[in-house]
């Protein structure tokens, strides 16, 4: 009995690869996706309220609203899309945190998977449903009288930028989720940049009609700058100098988070 | 079996990712599956480790017994990686936990008091990601995820939604998880916590299955019935600290000879039949008003029965029962650390709870 369990000790671990990570990777991603399909009752939320807010700002608040040079419904749709990608990702706090507390998170940490799985497995499990949301509002955007007006290469580049800054907060709100490690505190930690990124930017009014204390911040804010180079690509015109900046911002947030993030997993055990 | 080891600091304690070899000529052997030696973990003001050294020899169980907030749960917690401990070290197959936590991770499984198991998907999707996440090929972990749940008998409910299971399954959906890597050395934290009767006696059947194949074990437990049944090795861990270890028959050596027990009528007598018998031992009586107990070890079996049912009898106090009895593990633990362990019956009270934890 003994000999045999000598013998089972002995037996070697195999090392990583990047082809292991990957495959890692895309079973945590399949995991998720599994749980996210298994929820549609939050999935369907996370469509119905940027939908909420388009009609909102369509057919209530836009009559009111006079953009200069453009049609409201053309000005306020892009930032409706922004806005789906962002209220998409406060289910990566939702979901970390309810990791953690049910000790799954123990489980992973005790497998010999890539250690960087467990949130990219995540992350990308969430920018599909932020598309999927996305995919859902363009439509809705169509119905309700926005058109893209340029040609078909800048408008996709257009959604590719959405997508990006969807991806990038989505890691914001992993590091919320891993630091705040309470579900219900999860839930309301996302609501806040949240609304400040999207209320206090040029997504449904010009920033100029902003009180002048305010406009500095909403003017250069990230999801400002991703907005305008968005709109810029939707419409035609020339390119404006925001979208090298916007892509700034999106690749300095994504990296910034995810070392924050990486280093909150780590310590999220302990 | 179970001994305190004091590492000698010759031999490898430089090479980080080396066994701890201890066979000549490049002959390798591996004889203890878990060595700790003089781990400490401290929490805030809360030294929930206090120089805990042990060993597990490999193919052996040895149980970790006390009670909540012992330190078993810290103790599993930085065996499997999963926390750093303050000072000490400790060893898996010759791996240091620090320096080689990645090497650990694929030789040892874990199964804790809550259920790590993914509650919106089916018992066979989770144990697939389990073994996929050990690194099996997908053939592989698709027979073996079928395997385990035919041994967990969960075959009827494998393609439900873990979320429709009852406690007793999900429990076993958690072990048959820690067990898809087929892994030589397993980690068993309150396996049995809050199970029926039934179910305990199923887990404990296949635990002895897995020791039979080789595998070894550390459990943690409350229950002496547990560690006596299952463990070759009993260490008892109160407050942090290691405050006996040995086999069940060395530990209860260790209280010497037999346990007098009295029962009283009226539970009024219970101080003053104490006070009677307290010349036939060397230590203070316990009293059980619950139970009108009065218990004492005693050495000479007979002659102190005689004398003190005399005493009793002398001293005019009605009695329901009186006798004597090899002590039972849990007065080793009395002894050992003043209060006693949970019983079965706080288990079926506790059962269902998660507000049981360890520390």
């Amino acid at each position: 009995m003994s000999d045999l369990a000598i013998q089972r000790l002995s037996a070697q671990s195999t090392s990583m690869t990047p082809e292991l990570a990957l495959r890692d990777i895309i079973g945590m991603t399949k995991r998720n996706l599994l749980r996210i399909i298994r929820t549609p009752q939050l999935l369907a939320m996370s469509i119905a309220q940027p939908a909420i807010i388009l009609l909102l700002f369509r057919y209530v608040l836009g009559g009111a609203i006079h953009v200069p040079g453009i049609n409201y419904v053309d000005y306020v749709v892009p930032g409706i899309f922004l806005e789906a990608v962002l209220i998409g990702g406060m289910t990566t706090s939702l979901a970390l945190a309810q990791d953690l507390q049910a000790g799954m998170i123990d489980r992973f940490r005790s497998l010999p998977m890539a250690r960087s799985a467990f949130l990219a497995g995540r992350t990308l499990a969430d920018i599909c449903r932020s598309m999927l949301a996305l995919a859902f509002i363009i439509g809705l955007g169509l119905v309700v009288g926005f058109r893209f007006n340029n040609n078909f290469g800048s408008c996709l580049a257009g959604i590719g930028l959405i997508i990006l800054f969807g991806y990038a907060f989505i890691w914001v709100y992993a590091a919320v989720g891993l630091a705040v490690k309470d579900p219900q505190t999860a839930q309301v930690a996302a609501i806040l940049p949240m609304f400040v990124l999207f209320f206090a930017s040029s997504a449904v009014v010009p920033v100029a009609t902003m009180p002048g204390w305010l406009q500095p911040f909403a003017r250069n804010q990230p999801a400002s700058v991703v907005i305008n180079s968005v709109r810029a690509l939707f419409e035609g015109g020339p390119l404006s100098p925001d979208l090298w900046q916007a892509i700034a911002w999106c690749l300095g947030i994504l990296a910034v988070f995810f070392v924050v993030s990486l280093n909150l997993y780590r310590k999220a055990a302990a | 079996m179970v001994t305190t080891t004091s590492m000698d600091d010759s031999g490898d304690r430089g090479s980080s990712h080396e066994r701890d070899w201890n066979g000549h000529g490049g002959h390798a052997v591996i004889t203890a599956a878990v060595e700790v030696d003089g781990m400490s973990k401290r929490f805030g003001s809360t030294l929930a480790l206090d120089n805990v050294s042990l060993s597990v020899e490999a193919g052996r169980v040895l149980a970790l017994l006390g009670p909540n907030g012992a330190g078993k749960t810290t103790l599993i917690r930085i065996l499997t990686t999963l926390l750093a401990p303050d000072s000490g070290r400790a060893r898996i197959a010759g791996l240091d936990v620090q320096r080689d936590p990645k090497a650990i991770r694929s030789l040892i499984g874990l199964a804790g008091q809550y259920a790590s198991v993914d509650e919106m998907l089916t018992g066979r999707e989770n144990l697939e990601l389990v073994g996929l996440l050990y690194h099996l090929e997908r053939s592989e972990y698709r027979r073996r995820a079928q395997d385990a749940l035919e041994r967990m008998t969960l075959t009827g409910a494998g393609d439900k939604p873990v979320k429709t299971y009852s406690g007793g399954m999900r429990r076993r959906l958690d072990l048959a998880a820690s067990l898809i890597g087929r892994p030589p050395i397993l980690f068993l934290d309150e396996p049995t916590t809050g199970l029926d009767p039934r179910t305990r006696n199923g887990l404990w059947q296949f635990i002895e299955e897995l020791v039979a194949e080789g595998t070894t074990v550390l459990l943690t437990t409350q229950y002496m019935e547990e560690a006596e049944h299952l463990a070759d090795g009993i260490v008892v861990l109160d407050t942090g600290c290691v405050v006996a270890q040995g086999t069940a028959d060395e530990l209860k050596d260790q209280l010497g000879g037999d346990v007098l027990e009295i029962r009283v009528t009226d539970v009024a007598d219970l101080e003053r039949a104490a006070t009677l018998v307290a010349e036939f031992g060397d230590v203070v009586p316990r009293l059980n008003p619950d139970l009108k107990e009065v218990s004492l070890p005693v050495k000479g079996s007979a002659k102190v029965l005689i004398a003190a049912g005399r005493a009793l009898d002398d001293g005019g106090i009605a009695l329901d029962d009186l006798g004597i009895r090899r002590p039972s593990l849990d007065d080793v633990f009395l002894s050992f650390t003043g209060h006693r362990t949970a019983t079965g019956e706080d288990a079926e009270v506790g059962g269902g709870s998660v507000g049981g934890s360890d520390e």
